[in-house]
């Protein structure tokens, strides 16, 4: 994982640094506890529910936490055992759960405009994974616009404006309080009448829990495919690392009601595990494209899978 | 939020509380799975450890198996042990502190995205609406883009005074001017609304403790998502450590996440929980208390809340009205009507029916029953279809009559022939009702006042759905 294209060579060592700052840190009290746990100590019953909970504390959930101990145990059940031993184990394991989820976002360059719509709770980061990426999309030549579909939250419009000007792409906006389809509608005809690539459409944050507002989303789903059946080519649920098991709803939910055909993770950047993610992949199979691990533009990283598990498991 | 818990909890005791004797090996089964619920819940694992061999130990003994119902003594018991977790029942501790000389500063700290200026917004609008404090509201937020733009109309929309943006000012200098200004505008409360951060930015990290020192907040709450993982605890002690909190602003409890990161919080930190968000619009907060969150939890009911919700919003004249009419048998479909405006206005059908005691358990016979509160719109519209007589004397209507109002309200005839059968069981219930009193039907219910009798009648409660609740056609 290298970054040419950013222009900027101190960030640039920083993002891999704050990503692996990161994840290991989060990641510190997992391999910590089982570096305690096992300099070099025979895999007993006892030692192997230490580690079932060790993981539980990444946000792995009860029941991938038990199956990733019991594939431990199958091999080396009764073995003396070092910490590294275990750490790469579970890493390989993870790894093989994440290889197949671990896809990059393709963008088809036959639609015009390749529409992505972001969708995911309060606060999860939708807005600013839609800077970052419209950036990238820009670094790589491509003609994009940004539809401001939040028009509940105050001052959702304004903040994704900066972002469209620090990318350099237009921003299409209506006032807070219109109607979030209407104005995906008018921005796939605009973006199409002035054949952009891509077509980014932000929404407002909510619970998978608000039927009303479910059902607004489903709405703007459905308008869009009014103007091209294919649209949205892409839908992307932001997940925020420091969810919990709650994260397994929003997918379930959101790929009901709109569609989802990919995750992305935000956040990484604190001490959140965002562990849940592997029961996500092997639960939904859905993949996931990118990282977020901080504020600025190039913050946002391609998911891989061997680089996920071993920053979780305090391996380089 | 809890629903699920007490889903889980709720299934677990059902088996114990059937049982006549309670071995200790009972209790033990009934801790492990609760365990996995507190776990799938996303309560810390620490905290479960705690938890459970604190319940466990008080759960097993000679007081429990001794006493009539075993299984009751243990729900008690565990609930006991929760509502001490949460925070206990001082909840005088849970206010909001402002004794200290006016303006009293209150600074918000938490994650990216957390809900802090929200919660500013509805801490505010709450202070000056119920409390009658004057209250100013500050941005230190100068990373996010239009994080100060987001407060500031946020004020307008709650009609709280925000502090001018002055572009390029630092977060320490926008907190002694809003200070300043304050003192110098007669200002009982300053709200300081700080960028997010993770615990790990030392440089932000710095700038918030700085922040902290020039203006020394009497409350400095730490606002944290009810759908936070594991990581509950590292983010809340890293708070705790590095800036010093008083308390926590649970945010999303709205949401169908269970909700462990409160317990989690509340348990490492010591610190009380003392508001909750319950909804996007400014006047969603709500007091924590943690006597009824932990009834939720285990499957009791949060009935305290409910009627504190039913006196906010009916309509209590009509509610009066319609209760002595009830009283008299005289329940026509006028009051029908009436009654499903005022169910509406109560809110969110799931989050009622959360509430309601008993329901916690068949939570999911009520999903998989597929309860609709647009059903309630298409109740109204086929009410409204009819004519005024119609409503005064449902009996007139007849086959013909029926398909006009079918037609009239874009709905079918099983759809109007299914709503008359419940006003027929609903009126039924009434005559009952005028034989016996109101004491009768309702006696030990707990539930004080007319607002709710009018708002929810029938005897069908907790066994089942008030006859008024519509079921969608299967």
């Amino acid at each position: 994982m290298s970054d040419p294209s950013s222009s900027d060579a101190v960030k640039s060592a920083g993002w891999l640094g704050r990503l692996t700052a990161g994840l290991r840190k989060s990641s510190a009290k997992l391999t910590g506890g089982i570096g305690d746990l096992f300099t070099k100590r025979k895999l007993d019953g006892a030692a192997l529910e230490e580690l079932e909970e060790l993981l539980i504390t990444s946000d792995l959930g009860t029941a991938m936490a038990a199956r990733l101990t019991a594939n431990l145990a199958k091999t080396r059940f009764g073995k003396d055992v070092t910490s590294e031993e275990i750490r790469t184990a579970f890493a390989a394991d993870i790894e093989t759960t994440l290889t197949p989820v671990a896809v990059p976002l393709e963008i088809d360059a036959g639609k015009k405009p390749f529409v992505i719509l972001v969708v995911g709770v309060n606060g999860a980061g939708k807005t600013t994974t839609i800077g970052k990426m419209a950036k990238q999309f820009r670094d790589e030549g491509r003609s994009v616009t940004l539809a401001a579909g939040d028009t509940f939250r105050a001052a959702a419009v304004e903040q994704l404006k900066v972002w469209g000007q620090r990318a350099g792409v237009p921003v299409i906006a209506r006032e807070t309080g219109a109607d979030a389809a209407g104005l995906a509608y008018d921005a796939l005809n605009e973006a199409k009448g002035r054949g952009d690539d891509i077509l980014m459409v932000d929404t407002a944050g909510r619970l998978q829990n608000k039927d009303a507002l479910m059902d607004e989303l489903a709405k703007v789903v459905r308008v869009m495919g009014k103007q091209d059946e294919t649209a949205p080519h892409a839908v992307l649920l932001v997940l925020d690392a420091t969810v919990g098991q709650n994260a397994h709803s929003q997918v379930e939910v959101f790929r009901d009601v709109s569609g989802v055909t990919g995750l992305v993770m935000t956040k990484l950047d604190g001490t959140a595990k965002g562990g849940v993610v592997i029961a996500l992949a092997e639960r939904f199979g859905l993949p996931v494209h990118y990282l977020g691990v901080g504020e600025g533009v190039d913050d946002l990283r391609p998911f891989t899978a061997e680089g996920f598990a071993k920053g979780l498991l305090g391996l380089s | 939020m809890f629903d699920g818990l007490s889903q889980k909890l709720g299934s677990v005791f059902d088996a114990l509380t059937r049982r006549g004797a309670l071995k200790e090996d009972d209790v033990r089964a009934a801790m492990r799975e609760v365990r996995v619920a507190l776990l799938e819940a996303d309560v810390a694992l620490p905290v479960v450890k705690e938890f459970i061999e604190k319940a466990t130990e008080q759960a097993v003994g000679e007081q429990v198996i001794r006493s009539v119902t075993p299984g009751q003594m243990v729900v008690k018991i565990v609930h006991d042990c929760l509502v001490e977790m949460l925070g206990g029942e001082d909840e005088a501790a849970s206010e909001l502190n402002l004794n200290a000389t006016p303006p009293v500063p209150i600074l918000m700290v938490g994650l990216q995205g957390s809900g802090k200026t929200t919660t500013t917004a509805k801490i505010a609008r709450h202070l000056q609406t119920k409390a009658k404090k004057r209250v100013l509201m500050a941005s230190l937020d100068i990373y996010r883009p239009a994080a100060m733009e987001q407060l500031a109309t946020l004020g307008q929309q709650a009609d709280v005074i925000t502090l001018p943006i002055v572009e390029g000012e630092k977060p320490v200098a926008i907190a002694k001017r809003a200070m300043d200004e304050g003192r110098r505008g007669g200002f009982d409360v300053v709200l300081l609304d700080t960028a997010g951060r993770t615990t790990i930015d030392q440089a932000l990290m710095d700038e918030v403790t700085q922040v902290r020192d020039a203006v020394s907040p009497v409350e400095t709450l730490l606002v944290a998502d009810a759908m936070t993982g594991q990581d509950a605890v590292a983010t809340a002690t890293a708070f705790q450590e590095k800036v010093g909190i008083t308390g926590i602003a649970l945010t999303r409890v709205d949401g169908d996440a269970r909700g462990g990161a409160a317990l989690s919080m509340r348990a490492v930190t010591g610190v009380p929980i003392k508001v909750m968000g319950v909804g996007e619009k400014t006047d969603a907060i709500e007091a924590f208390h943690a006597e009824r969150i932990a009834g939720r939890i285990l499957g009791m009911g949060d009935v305290v809340s409910l009627v504190e919700k039913a006196t906010e919003n009916v309509d209590e004249e009509e509610a009066e009205r319609l209760a002595k009419r009830m009283m008299q048998g005289q329940f026509d479909l006028n009051d029908l009507l009436s009654q499903l405006r005022q169910l509406q206005k109560m809110g969110d059908m799931k989050g009622l029916l959360g509430m309601l005691p008993g329901v916690g358990k068949m939570a999911k016979q009520i999903k998989d029953a597929d309860v609709d509160p647009k059903m309630i719109k298409r109740q109204e519209a086929i009410l409204l279809s009819m004519t005024p007589r119609e409503r005064t004397q449902p009996a007139v209507i007849k086959a013909s009559r029926k398909k006009r109002i079918a037609a009239g309200s874009g709905t079918s005839v099983p759809d109007v022939n299914r709503l008359l059968k419940q006003y027929q069981q609903m009126a039924g219930v009434m005559k009952k009702m005028k034989k016996k009193g109101l004491a009768g039907l309702f006696s030990g219910g707990g539930i004080p006042g007319a607002g709710l009798q009018g708002g929810l009648p029938g005897g069908g409660l907790p066994g089942g759905l008030p006859p008024g609740v519509p079921y969608r056609g299967r």
